[in-house]
């Protein structure tokens, strides 16, 4: 399967934007973007010193990632003092490399990078680093601290704890509660992290048992496959928590095929149809756990206070922190108006 | 099992047994072996999940799940048995799939409602297959280069339509369609598409002149043209027909999971290949059988249905899944060739 993929990969580039100058015209869906997300600057609203910001990330091939660039490029709008240099996304790690080693012989002030492949990007990261370019790193960590000045990204652990939790409070009065969990791809190790995170949560209420659990890919089409085969197996539980939105819209429509309501479904990562289905309230999804992707966005913010030299607005510190883990927050029908805009499609 | 069966006669164009005419008993004496062996096989599977999970799956429902999962990869991999008999290969099918679901879930195209979702799917699964078609037949290029950039071009134009965003069908009557008030005496639509799919498929490849160039194309292009057989418009028809299926397929898998997405049909390449070798179909051309490509799915997708149910995790899964492959191979080429 990587042979395949690889391979894919290579023939994208060309093959793909040869085909696809000639239909983008008449297929593209629109895609108007607001600001989301709470939009206080980091350091402060002042005009300072002009900072060109280099971003490179993979590529967008998911409305996670795609909502990652969008949220780079609101934010750095934003800003009268902020030049946003934004790479073409890519997923091969050659091409990423590359792709970075012109940003800093463009002598651009302050890296943002996602990269592809964390383990694979830290020397790129270190190149930066002795270049005297400070780099920020988004969400997928370099395998040295050297490699860059700060990092911010998201908490799977801290998902499967949020999800569990707020399962375990609503479950908490049930005797011999039943609890499944649909995982994402289990190749990753993030899905195991979340996988633990949940299970660690689930054993502070000693009345709930996890009876069952079953990965799909990330995909509508794996988590309609997957959550129906789940429904068949479980003739009856009291919580399922998905650990991915996208994933979600399958499993959704897997229920209500199934005809089933008699549970509660906590989903993952904050996607707009998920929001939407939460404040109408019309289905089993009645939470989501966040992984934002307004960290692109904060990193920005940090990438112009640290070409600033500023620290963050409401710490003591003069600098920017080294590394910010974001809180998996829950979303359900109290709250979900605060986030709704900062959901993905 | 052993009744005494004719040899494969792999040089005749009319080589699928079923294709005999006759009684439903000279029918089954004359049944491939390796068919029966699939059928063992699939028996076996029942055996096993009806032992350990006796409730949730010798159910209704469960059997309803699983020809509904299975309607899919099922359409995809009879146009795929075709296009193998004639001794080609498609590897574009699962990029096939995702781009007309993609491409047919677009707003746009959505506006022009049940219809118009219909006719894009299957247009864009037309449009892909005749693209495959003419770069092999007249453009003479072979079959796995051809269709390879075909699944990378047509990724890589998914991912453009949709930015990979999932688009949310929002038209009722399709929505409806994958939902259990739609199901008559019990048979999901999508199974009624993927049963009469396959009678199509059966019907082409044995009791038609289509199906006997096919055959004959794969067997031995050269010895088919000399007999006055077109084998490039042949091949250009082959080629259109898996991507016809692949459309199909595609509405299929909008109905089932209510969106499009770019990441849709997954290695359905692989799939469908694996479908139909195991059901008998030669990968080097010249003998296929839709019967056997369609028990290969059943097949594959009871295991997959069985592991849930006893929830297996995805390592055990992958692990069981190639020993069963195997396995199943192995006992076919054993009981093949002990008669």
């Amino acid at each position: 399967m990587p042979e395949l993929t690889s391979r894919r990969g290579l023939l994208f580039g060309t093959a793909a934007v040869s085909a696809g100058v000639l239909l983008t015209g008449c297929t593209s869906n629109d895609s108007s973007d607001e600001p989301a997300a709470n939009d206080q600057p980091a350091a402060d609203d002042k005009p300072g010193k002009q900072v060109t910001i280099g971003f490179a990330g993979p590529q967008a091939d998911h409305g996670w990632l795609n909502a990652i660039n969008d949220n780079a490029k609101n934010r750095a709008k934003k800003y009268k003092d902020v030049t946003l240099e934004i790479t073409e996304g890519s997923n091969d790690t050659a091409a990423q490399i590359g792709q970075i080693e012109t940003l800093i012989n463009k002598k651009v002030d302050v890296l943002v990078v996602l990269p592809a492949d964390g383990k694979a990007l830290t020397q790129v990261g270190l190149q930066a680093m002795r270049a005297g370019i400070p780099v920020i790193n988004l969400d997928r960590i370099f395998n040295s601290p050297q490699a860059y000045r700060c990092w911010i990204g998201g908490d799977n652990y801290g998902m499967g704890l949020s999800a569990g939790h707020y399962i375990g409070e609503k479950l908490k009065d049930k005797k011999n509660a039943r609890v499944i969990e649909l995982a994402g791809l289990d190749n990753l190790e993030l899905t195991q992290q979340r996988t633990d995170g949940f299970d660690a949560a689930l054993k502070n209420y000693p009345n709930i048992k996890k009876v069952a659990r079953q990965a799909a890919e990330f995909t509508v089409e794996s988590g309609q496959a997957k959550m129906s085969q789940l429904l068949q197996a479980q003739s009856k539980f009291d919580a399922l928590w998905n650990h991915d939105d996208d994933q979600g819209v399958g499993a959704l429509r897997a229920i209500k095929q199934a005809g089933r309501d008699d549970f509660l479904m906590v989903g993952g990562a904050g996607a707009l149809s998920a929001f939407q289905a939460i404040e109408s309230d019309d289905s089993v999804l009645k939470a989501t756990v966040l992984y934002p992707p307004t960290m692109a966005a904060s990193a920005i913010d940090l990438a112009r206070a640290l070409g600033q030299s500023k620290g963050v607005g409401g710490l003591a510190e003069f600098e920017i922190p080294a590394s910010l883990t974001l809180y998996s927050a829950v979303v359900d029908k109290d709250n979900v108006k605060q986030y709704m805009s900062t959901g993905f499609k | 099992m052993t009744q005494p069966v004719s040899p494969p006669r792999d040089d005749t164009p009319k080589l699928s047994p079923q294709a005999e005419p006759g009684s439903w008993r000279t029918v089954a004496a004359r049944a491939d072996v390796r068919t029966l062996s699939l059928l063992g096989v699939l028996a076996a599977l029942i055996l096993i999940g009806g032992i350990t999970k006796p409730e949730e799956f010798l159910d209704t429902r469960n059997l309803q799940l699983v020809l509904t999962q299975a309607s899919v990869i099922g359409v995809v991999t009879v146009g795929m048995t075709f296009v193998i008999t004639s001794g080609g290969i498609d590897l574009s099918v699962g990029a096939i799939v995702a781009l007309a679901s993609v491409w047919a879930t677009t707003v746009a195209t959505q506006e022009y409602g049940f219809a118009g979702v219909l006719f894009t799917a299957v247009l864009v699964g037309v449009g892909c297959g005749l693209v495959n078609g003419m770069l092999i037949a007249y453009g003479a290029m072979v079959p796995f280069i051809a269709t390879l950039a075909m699944l990378a071009s047509a990724r890589g134009l998914a991912l453009q339509i949709t930015d990979g965003k999932t688009q949310i069908v929002s038209i009722e009557g399709i929505l409806e369609l994958g939902e259990r008030d739609s199901y008559v005496l019990g048979v999901p639509p999508l199974v009624m598409v993927f049963a009469v799919v396959t009678i199509i498929g059966w019907l082409v490849l044995n009791r038609t002149t289509f199906g006997r160039r096919t055959v004959a194309v794969g067997g031995n292009a050269e010895a088919a043209r000399l007999a006055g057989i077109d084998v490039r418009r042949q091949r250009l028809y082959l080629y259109l027909l898996s991507g016809l299926c692949c459309g199909i397929a595609a509405f299929l898998l909008i109905v089932l999971s209510g969106s499009g997405q770019n990441t849709n049909g997954n290695l359905y390449e692989l799939d469908a290949i694996a479908a139909a070798i195991i059901g008998g179909t030669l990968l080097s051309g010249g003998r296929g059988t839709i019967t056997g490509s369609v028990l290969g799915v059943l097949i594959f997708t009871t295991i997959t249905n069985i592991f849930a149910l006893n929830n297996l995790q995805s390592d055990v899964q992958q692990i069981a899944k190639g020993a069963i492959i195997v396995a199943a191979v192995l006992v076919q080429r054993r009981t093949a060739s002990t008669t």
